[in-house]
């Protein structure tokens, strides 16, 4: 039992480390966070009052129910008259949630025991997981005229139908996104197909780079195990060009897992794409230009990865130690995936956005949302933050080969002044 | 010219002196041996003459080019072989020697600068085996061949047989001895006094970070009534 004990003991020693627990905890505050993060976004969008614009052409007994329920709710109604294409306008221009349009013989068609229709625009603001519930306030008001017209229907003793009656109105939908407008097509379903575009490229380069950094840093570790950076380094070849070559060499590892990645994605989304309202929502898809212009902030993306992880690695004593330091590159990662995956870029409150303009894998991960939002300031600035924070990895990292630090670690060479004479040039 | 001319060279870590004001020459085409115990500072210095590290304060030239101002022209100059050092696991031998032979030549000349090797390494036809499948004395054979088959001006050797059994390490003392003979200048440094003697034309006896003794091999044995370096080292530092 002693035995037991003491090899039991010697285990958890062993597997308890910093390296081990740390991204547990990590994982565990960062769930915590986004629990309370979408429990306030949740509450914000069901309990704001509603803003729309409307277009009442019937201004019989039954659409008057829309006024009530609005007032009721507290809601500002931006546009009131009968012209769609001003309400359109002025619900975008201020970016209420929808424009309802009353047709002419909406009241008469309830009375004569027939379901009418409502034409609904929503205006979708942003593509996150929980975008589409900020047009729910206007969603409580029909069905709350839905359940009040039926009420009455009954009250006035209308016989018929009794579907009808417990459901005397429909709607069609339009949804604008953007400069897109998708006809037939509703809030929700533009969320769900935009979750599965928006959420996979995200997905792909989370995956990549965690995993490329994992094998980066751990390669580097291995090279100074096995004493081949000191041959390597003792070659007469200059520092750049061995950083060059590892960058480059490392960057089509990492473009080749994504490109196979992307090929099983595909695949995906084809078949996803077979699904009811593909054809309107097809038109959301990034077109050739588009396409160009994330594969190049992917490689950026990868290239920035690499050149963290070629500095992360120049510390790594060894191989063991090259394994605590992936952790970093990952939660640089998870991050920013969390973050996209549920709220949009833009909604976020101003230091959240700073934080994760600052992280260079955000850039790729919101780039696809915002050519769709047709926001393309953001990505321009994304695409040159990305190529200014891989030469200054690649400055860094060529810095650090030039240093005591590549063979000696961190705390020696640290020790001998700041930042060792910033690495004791030679 | 002297192959190498150390001159108050100090190298140190934060508070902690690794080594301290040392001098000392190498002539062209010598064999010399820095000897002493672990944590004396001789990788240290071997690993600041092959631009690995920088120097704290003093001189260092290889064949008249500066080690601390031109470490490019350095590195076309030496050869340097780390103690326990690895090669890439997922090549051969002759891969290996191959990858390596295209920093220093093209062609032809590369052709023959990686046969030379493959013959310097003595595995015959495991030369074409994955390097993760050789044994120790294997692999040191390879990293002398990877070494040398460039035709360095001078090589820099850090404990070449340590760890090796007696037959692979008399090999690879040979191989050192047919080095010199072709006029290459040689700087090793061992803990193995036997070896150094049978090897080295000079030697320098260091001591936490101080050269404490210089001198051919036999002149010392006779200055400090020794009949081994062995005992001269141990005379000098015990006074």
């Amino acid at each position: 039992m002693r035995h037991l004990l003491s090899l039991l003991k010697k285990e958890v020693r062993e597997l308890l480390t910093p390296a081990t627990v740390l991204p547990i905890v990590i994982l565990a505050v960062l769930f915590a966070s986004f629990g309370g993060f979408t429990g306030g976004v949740v509450e914000e969008a069901l309990g704001s009052p509603p803003t729309v614009a409307i277009v009442d052409l019937d201004e019989g007994k039954y659409s008057a129910l829309y006024f009530d329920a609005l007032i009721s709710r507290n809601a500002t109604i931006v546009y009131n008259g009968s012209n769609v294409d001003d309400a359109i306008s002025a619900m975008k221009e201020s970016g209420a949630m929808a424009t309802l349009v009353i047709g002419q013989d909406y009241s008469s068609l309830i009375e004569s025991g027939e379901r009418a229709n409502i034409t609904v625009y929503w205006n979708l603001k942003g593509t996150g997981l929980f975008s589409s519930m900020s047009t729910a306030p206007v969603d409580m008001v029909i069905s709350e005229v839905r359940t009040k017209t039926s009420k009455l229907l009954i009250e006035d003793g209308m016989a018929g139908d009794p579907d009808i009656i417990m459901s005397p109105i429909g709607y069609q939908s339009t949804t604008f996104l953007g400069d897109n407008r998708l006809d037939g097509v509703s809030p929700a379903e533009v969320s769900a197909f935009m979750q599965t575009q928006s959420f996979m490229m995200p997905l792909l380069i989370m995956i990549v780079i965690v995993m490329l950094g994992g094998i980066i840093i751990s390669s580097m570790g291995q090279e100074k195990e096995n004493k081949t950076l000191e041959t390597l380094l003792t070659l007469p070849v200059n520092r750049t060009t061995i950083v060059s070559g590892k960058l480059l060499g490392s960057a089509f590892v990492g473009l080749l897992f994504a490109g196979i990645y992307m090929i099983g994605l595909n695949f995906y989304m084809e078949g996803l794409m077979d699904t009811a309202a593909s054809m309107e929502l097809s038109q959301l898809e990034l077109g050739t230009t588009d396409t160009a212009i994330v594969g190049i902030m992917v490689a950026l993306a990868i290239l920035c990865a690499l050149g963290l992880c070629m500095i992360l690695g120049a510390f790594a004593k060894n191989y063991k130690a090259a394994q605590s330091l992936t952790i970093p590159i990952s939660f640089l990662a998870v991050i920013p995936f969390f973050v996209v995956l549920f709220a949009d870029f833009s909604s976020l409150p101003l230091p959240a956005q700073a934080i994760l303009f600052v992280i260079p894998f955000t850039h790729p991960m919101i780039a696809m949302n915002n050519m769709i939002m047709g926001d393309y300031m953001l990505v321009y600035y994304g695409i040159a933050y990305l190529v200014a924070f891989t030469l200054a990895t690649v400055i860094i990292t060529v810095r650090l080969y030039k240093s005591d630090i590549l063979l000696t670690g961190l705390g020696t060479t640290i020790a001998s002044g700041p930042l060792g004479k910033l690495f004791g040039k030679k | 010219m002297d192959a190498l001319m150390v001159k108050d060279f100090t190298k140190s870590y934060g508070k902690h002196v690794g080594v301290d004001g040392i001098s000392f020459n190498v002539k062209h085409g010598e064999i010399f041996g820095l000897i002493g115990p672990n944590g004396a500072g001789k990788t240290t210095t071997l690993r600041v003459l092959s631009t690995l590290l920088s120097v704290t304060s003093g001189e260092m030239y290889v064949y008249g080019k500066s080690v601390v101002d031109e470490p490019n022209e350095v590195r076309r100059i030496i050869s340097y072989l780390p103690e326990d050092a690895g090669a890439y696991k997922h090549l051969t031998g002759r891969q290996y020697l191959d990858f390596i032979s295209t920093f220093f030549a093209s062609g032809e000349e590369r052709k023959r600068m990686v046969s030379r090797g493959m013959e310097i390494t003595g595995l015959g036809d495991r030369i074409n085996s994955k390097v993760d499948t050789y044994s120790k004395g294997m692999m040191r054979r390879l990293l002398i061949a990877r070494a040398i088959m460039t035709r360095p001006k001078f090589a820099i050797l850090d404990e070449v047989t340590s760890g090796l059994d007696v037959v692979n390490a008399t090999e690879i003392r040979q191989i050192i001895k047919d080095l010199s003979s072709e006029g290459v200048t040689i700087l090793l440094s061992s803990h193995n006094m036997f070896e150094v003697e049978y090897l080295c034309d000079r030697v320098a006896l260091i001591d936490k970070g101080k050269i404490v003794a210089e001198g051919a091999p036999g002149e010392l044995k006779r200055k400090y009534q020794a009949e081994n370096l062995e005992e001269v080292f141990t005379k000098v530092v015990r006074g």
